[in-house]
């Protein structure tokens, strides 16, 4: 069945519309669906949040190829993989790539159905000896499930080679989050928490700064394992599974997204009135917004390095009034807002 | 354009802050740790001890209070002050001596140390050859004798301590002029005692340790008279006027030795074993006074009967017929006698007898009948029992004050009505500008009340919860009758009593309100006690009430200790705070939190189980709550191992402090090989690095999460009226906080005054809000509409503060240990938020309201948290903005029972234990310090003195 019908390239609207348009034009309005286009290369992408549609509008050239499937006769594998051309499109880095490729008849659900539980942040500003990762504990019941110790690492100083203490990771929880990504391994040693330097700081404060992140933790590591590391401006990647390519966010949009879960993570503390029924508590009027924004950005400027490249939404599970945003590099002003968020808001 | 507006870059604030806040550790109150050295100036009437850890510390009038630190931190041996000289030298373990001097600086005196020296031998000496035993401070003022254990008394000059050699008494010059047979070379070993004759200042009398005791001129330098003593050698004391002297001895002996011209070799008068016939301790010191009516005082340490009392402590007087040996609580570290200084009368005339201990302070009156012990003004014994917990109430109102200090002075009535003795110096310090109280609580049961407004930390009164229960070990037949044998005369002073009888007793919070002098205190036994102010002794029932904390929960069993059994009927109380009700919560937890609110006439408390609200006025329990997760099995089955084993821990934590001390010392000794030092620490330093590598200690990384345990353990409880439900009406509420990041409100309905005994007190549920972070909340607080901190109860009663803000929109502060957190009221959203620890790694351990004025201006002043955080630092936090001000290192990190020991004051000051018997006194605020400031001046000292002195006319008598 094909459908022809216009619409407003300047003014394309929501996701959420244009999917009861789609139902509304099919005559289907109770049937689960997933849409899918075709991007310039021919690839067949997925659209499911409002920013892929408003991507897959932008790209209409004049025509948007639409493809429609029902949910439970989809087929997932035909995105990104089939109708690729060019390289392979890592969907999130929780799709291992490589496990794509040997069981490609494995049914793995839209992204939209996952919950990211950890990702590989900052690429394009960290040094490529250092991997920045993220463990998303909100929601999951798995156990963070690592332990740090104290040791030592070589420094290069004006003074030659130095031997100073640091943090480590120790062990590694079999069956816990920071296992199961395979992006934190015993020996690698912890830099930041948080966009916060732990030189200087002892065990216990670390210990306390990571549980005190730890709905939202970001720990910046030199992993003991330097093999796996991304290599920038080039296309080949580690040939270990363990280690996730990530490519650039400015060719491919849709990867690490959900920057904006800290927000949404960031403890909704829960009110029960009168005996009634919990609630998160709301944030109150936005003077006082402003006033905590500048205690962040104060913040800001102790830790060294931690701009946060916003990338676009993969997921489409948050509720309205997510900050959405553009594919391009926000303007600068706006990026180190939403630092102060990755930041502070945990 | 919001990033330039960071704080901490705006001038104006910047100079406010200057003129806030200051941070100053500004005197130690209570006793100080490990005392290990007396010293005493009759000159300047000031005292001085010396500690383990290398302290001296010095004091005379109240108020009078001067500290010095040696470098090296070791032990004091030995304190002698300079005759008439605002001087003292100092020995330590090192073998090292130090010259101190108080010198007036700005208005003030301060105490210096102005020279050191360590006394040489010839190259290839053994180290005995130089190691100092006795000191003696000549009182020409030019030099010191300092007798060695090689038996060598070497002679150096003051204050360069240039070494006279020609001067130096060896043995073998003193054997010259003994006959052979009665003394050889071993004679002379280690010198125990040096005395200067009280009237010819060129005559000093010498002890050996072997019993020799030879009077040497120093003109001709040579010995004039020995003594030859049977037993080996504790002490010597001349008598006043220089005609006999006494020796006492290691077997418990003491001898009686007269100087004339015509006997060189005089023998004893009289030799008496006090305690004897048994075999008996040593007596280390001994004082022989002389007196009006003839009848001399000797006065001695030790000589007990070995076998029986030799684990005594004690120090003997004897006055004709009269003998008592004090008998003290713990280890006498050294003592002196206060008498005439005047060198012009005839007789010694002992007025006080004052003990050093290692523990405590004791005075005895010597004049009074029955040598009644003097109450001292400063030095307390914080620690006579534990100290479980403090409280510290500031801006005491005047009558709360005299009622206090009324009943309190019942209680010393046993005390000596003698003025304190040791009155050197002047106190300039201005007066406090009020009056504060620290309440501390024991671990028998016990509340002390300190006037903690100056610099003497001096209790007030003594109040003892024991009465109202019943203990295995009765106060009452505890004390006499044991029935000491009458001989030896035995009598227990002091106050230092560290044994519980029952751990139960123990006080675990405090809280006095000011206003209307309500008490409450809870204890380890989930015992709280409610208490009013009487001013007369009254007996009367004590009313009780039980909390059932687990209400519902079913099938759980209590494993911890059982409640403490009250006593049946009426109970007397002796005038002072009075126990009027007692609720006893189930399980008999430890009562983790307590609020009293005087006005509603209701008091709040909480144990690991929940919470509970009593009426104290009907005497009716309102309402439980249980906060416990059913997974808490811990929680509900017995009392917290960490409360079990603070003793140990402060102990160990004691002992940490002083290796810490140790290992730093070491490692900066040694001057002169600086470099094989370092290069020994770098080597250190390396091996430690390896050390851990081998063996890493690990954490867990983990969120916390609802089943972690004591999750329902009550934190903090709070009284607000404010706006719970809609924002029209504002009602009495009461707060409570859990470790598991919990808050409870409940709204209070409170019948007015009229109908307050007719109709029940009514609470009802409002909120509970989870904080997703789950740390455990430490404060919770209500900021009135022009965000100002509500006033305590009864304080706009009295009109000592302004009502509060009921138009405007209250806000709510959360502290837990982690975050610091603002929300709206009635409707809870969330409005601000500091996250310590998530940037700092710092947990909050204690946080406090303080108000700080400016000291530019009397008429500024603001609203600041004073936090504590587990590493040991102070931070100012605003309100109700929660932006830090200012941090400032207090406490080592590692002194886990100083930081949980730290109290804060409303104005800005605080208190921590140092050492289980001294506290820190710190303040935040550049109005309110609290330091002592004091002038010695140095008495008139006529020109010719020295020249009576060589006349032998007159001397100032001295202490060893």
């Amino acid at each position: 069945e094909f459908r022809r019908f216009s619409l407003e390239r300047s003014k394309p609207g929501k996701f959420e519309e244009f999917y009861g348009l789609l139902q509304h034009v099919h005559k289907i309005p109770n049937v689960d669906v997933l849409v899918g286009y075709t991007d310039i290369h021919g690839d067949l992408l997925p659209i499911n949040n409002d920013d892929n549609y408003h991507k897959a509008v932008s790209t209409a050239n004049p025509l948007l190829r639409i493809f429609i499937q029902r949910k439970e006769d989809a087929d997932y594998s035909a995105f990104g993989t089939d109708t690729m051309t060019r390289k392979k499109n890592v969907l999130s880095n929780v799709l291992r790539p490589d496990n794509h490729k040997k069981k490609p008849h494995i049914v793995i659900s839209m992204p939209q159905d996952f919950r990211p539980v950890s990702s590989i942040i900052d690429v394009d500003i960290l040094p490529e000896t250092h991997r920045r990762v993220r463990l998303y504990k909100y929601g999951t019941d798995k156990p963070l499930g690592f332990y740090i110790r104290d040791g030592s690492s070589v420094r290069v100083t004006p003074h030659g080679l130095e031997k100073v203490p640091g943090i480590f990771i120790s062990r590694l929880v079999p069956g816990g989050l920071a296992q199961s990504t395979g992006l934190l391994a015993v020996n690698d040693e912890v830099l930041e928490v948080n966009g916060i330097e732990v030189s200087g700081k002892s065990l216990d404060q670390v210990t306390d700064m990571m549980i005190a992140n730890s709905r939202n933790l970001i720990i910046t590591v030199r992993p003991a394992n330097q093999r796996n590391n991304v290599v920038r401006n080039s296309r080949t990647s580690g040939s270990s599974g363990q280690s996730t390519e990530s490519s650039l966010p400015s060719s491919t949009p849709n990867i690490l997204g959900n920057l904006q879960g800290e927000e949404e993570s960031d403890e909704e503390d829960i009110i029960i009135e009168d005996s009634g029924e919990p609630q998160q508590i709301p944030k109150a009027a936005p003077t006082s917004e402003s006033i905590e924004s500048l205690s962040q950005i104060e913040l800001l400027h102790e830790s060294t390095q931690n701009g946060f490249l916003p990338s676009s939404e993969m997921n489409s599970n948050h509720s309205a009034g997510s900050i959405s945003l553009e594919d391009e590099v926000p303007e600068p002003g706006r990026k180190s807002l939403e630092e102060d968020g990755t930041i502070i808001t945990l | 354009m919001r990033r330039f507006l960071r704080p901490g870059h705006d001038p104006v604030r910047e100079r406010l802050k200057r003129d806030l806040f200051q941070f100053n550790k500004t005197v130690e109150h209570g006793f100080p740790h490990q005392p290990s050295a007396l010293g005493y100036s009759p000159f300047l009437r000031l005292m001085a001890i010396g500690t383990r850890s290398g302290a001296i510390k010095l004091y005379g009038a109240p108020g009078v209070e001067f500290m010095g630190l040696h470098e090296e931190n070791n032990t004091v041996m030995q304190i002698h002050f300079i005759p008439d000289q605002c001087q003292l030298v100092t020995l330590l373990d090192d073998n090292s001596l130090h010259l101190w001097s108080l010198k007036q600086h700005g208005g003030a005196s301060e105490l210096l140390e102005e020279h050191r020296f360590t006394l040489k031998g010839p190259p290839g000496s053994p180290p005995s050859a130089t190691q100092v035993t006795a000191v003696l401070p000549h009182s020409s003022r030019e030099v010191l004798y300092l007798g060695t254990e090689s038996g060598n008394i070497f002679v150096v000059e003051l204050p360069s301590f240039r070494v006279l050699e020609d001067r130096t008494i060896t043995p073998e010059a003193v054997l010259q002029r003994i006959p052979e047979d009665n003394c050889n070379r071993r004679s002379c070993e280690l010198v125990e005692a040096l005395r200067e004759h009280p009237k010819n200042p060129d005559q000093i009398l010498i002890g050996y340790s072997r019993g020799l005791i030879v009077l040497w001129d120093l003109q001709n330098n040579k010995a004039t008279h020995h003594f030859l003593g049977s037993q080996q050698l504790e002490n010597l004391y001349w008598q006043r006027d220089g005609s006999k002297f006494i020796s006492c001895h290691y077997d418990g002996s003491y001898t009686q030795w007269p100087v004339s011209s015509d006997n060189r070799q005089p023998e004893p008068l009289e030799n008496t074993v006090p305690y004897g016939p048994f075999p008996c301790k040593a007596i280390s010191k001994i004082y022989w006074q002389t007196t009006k009516n003839g009848l001399p005082y000797i006065i001695f340490q030790g000589g007990m009967p070995r076998a029986s009392y030799g684990d005594r402590h004690s120090i003997s007087v004897i006055h004709g017929s009269q003998q008592t040996a004090f008998d003290f609580t713990s280890r006498v570290i050294d003592f002196f006698i206060i008498f005439s200084s005047d060198p012009a009368a005839e007789f010694d005339d002992p007025s006080a007898l004052v003990v050093l201990a290692e523990e405590e302070l004791v005075v005895i009156d010597l004049k009074s009948a029955g040598w009644p012990a003097v109450h001292p003004p400063y030095l307390a014994s914080l620690h006579c029992s534990a100290i479980t917990c403090s409280h510290h109430v500031s801006n005491i109102p005047l009558k709360l004050w005299e009622r206090i200090i009324s009943a309190g002075s019942k209680q010393n009535i046993h005390y000596s009505s003698m003025p304190w003795p040791i009155d050197g110096g002047t106190n300039i310090a201005p007066d406090p500008p009020q009056r504060d109280l620290l309440l501390t609580g024991h671990e028998d049961g016990t509340v002390r009340f300190w006037d903690a407004s100056g610099v003497c930390l001096h209790l007030l009164y003594k109040l003892s919860t024991v009465r109202v229960f019943l203990t295995d070990a009765d106060p009452n037949d505890n004390m006499n009758a044991l029935g000491e044998d009458e001989w030896p005369p035995l009598r227990k002073v002091g106050t230092f009593d560290p044994y519980s009888d029952d751990p139960r007793l123990g006080i675990q919070k405090i809280y006095l309100c000011k206003y209307s002098g309500y008490l409450a205190v809870a204890g380890t036994a989930g015992q709280v006690l409610v208490m009013e102010l009487n001013d007369e002794d009254a007996e009367h029932v004590v009313d009780h009430a039980e909390a059932d904390l687990l209400q519902d929960q079913e099938g759980y069993r209590w494993k911890g200790h059982e409640k403490l059994k009250t006593r049946d009927g009426p109970v007397r109380f002796e005038a002072g705070f009075q126990p009027f009700v007692l609720v006893q919560c189930q399980p008999p937890a430890v009562v983790t939190s307590l609020a009293l609110h005087s006005e509603w006439k209701l008091v709040a408390f909480g144990t690991s189980h929940g919470f509970g609200l009593f009426d104290h006025q009907q005497k009716r329990l309102v309402f439980v709550k249980c906060t416990l997760h059913p997974s808490d099995q811990l929680a509900l089955e017995g009392p917290l191992s960490r409360v079990k084993s603070l003793k140990k821990s402060l102990r160990q934590s004691f002992r940490r402090i002083r290796r810490s001390r140790v290992s730093s010392r070491k490692r900066r000794g040694g001057s002169g090989n600086a470099s094989e030092v370092q290069e020994a620490n770098a080597k250190f330093d390396q091996d430690a690095l390896q050390e851990m590598e081998l063996a890493p200690v690990q954490r867990k990384i983990e969120a916390r999460s609802a089943e972690d345990s004591f999750t329902g353990f009550v934190r903090t409880l709070y009284f607000a009226d404010t706006f719970l439900r809609d924002s029209s009406r504002h009602c009495p509420s009461l707060w409570a906080g859990t470790n598991g990041g919990t808050v409870y409100a409940f709204c209070l309905r409170v019948p007015p005054a009229e109908r307050r005994m007719d109709e029940p007190v009514r609470a009802e549920q409002a909120k509970e809000i989870q904080l997703m972070h789950r740390a455990p909340v430490v404060g919770i607080l209500v900021l009135d509409g022009r965000s100002t901190p509500l006033p305590e109860p009864l304080e706009v009663a009295h009109d000592l503060s302004k009502s509060p803000d009921m138009q405007g929109s209250h806000q709510l502060l959360v502290v837990s240990e982690e975050q610091f957190k603002v929300f709206t009221l009635p409707k809870v959203s969330s409005k601000l938020k500091l996250k310590l620890t998530a940037l700092e790694g710092c947990r909050v351990r204690k946080v406090t309201v303080a108000n700080f004025g400016s000291c530019k201006t009397d008429d500024y002043s603001e609203n600041d948290l004073a936090v504590l955080t587990n590493l040991g630092d102070i931070q100012i936090i605003s309100l109700p903005f929660l932006k830090l001000q200012i941090r400032y290192p207090c406490i080592r990190k590692e002194d886990v029972s100083g930081i949980a020991s730290c109290v804060f004051t409303k104005y800005g000051q605080g208190f921590y234990l140092i050492s289980p018997s001294e506290f820190e006194r710190f303040s935040l605020s550049t109005k309110w310090l609290v330091e002592p400031r004091c002038i010695v001046d140095v008495p008139e000292v006529t020109s010719n003195n020295h020249v009576h002195n060589k006349s032998g006319t007159e001397n100032a008598a001295r202490k060893s």
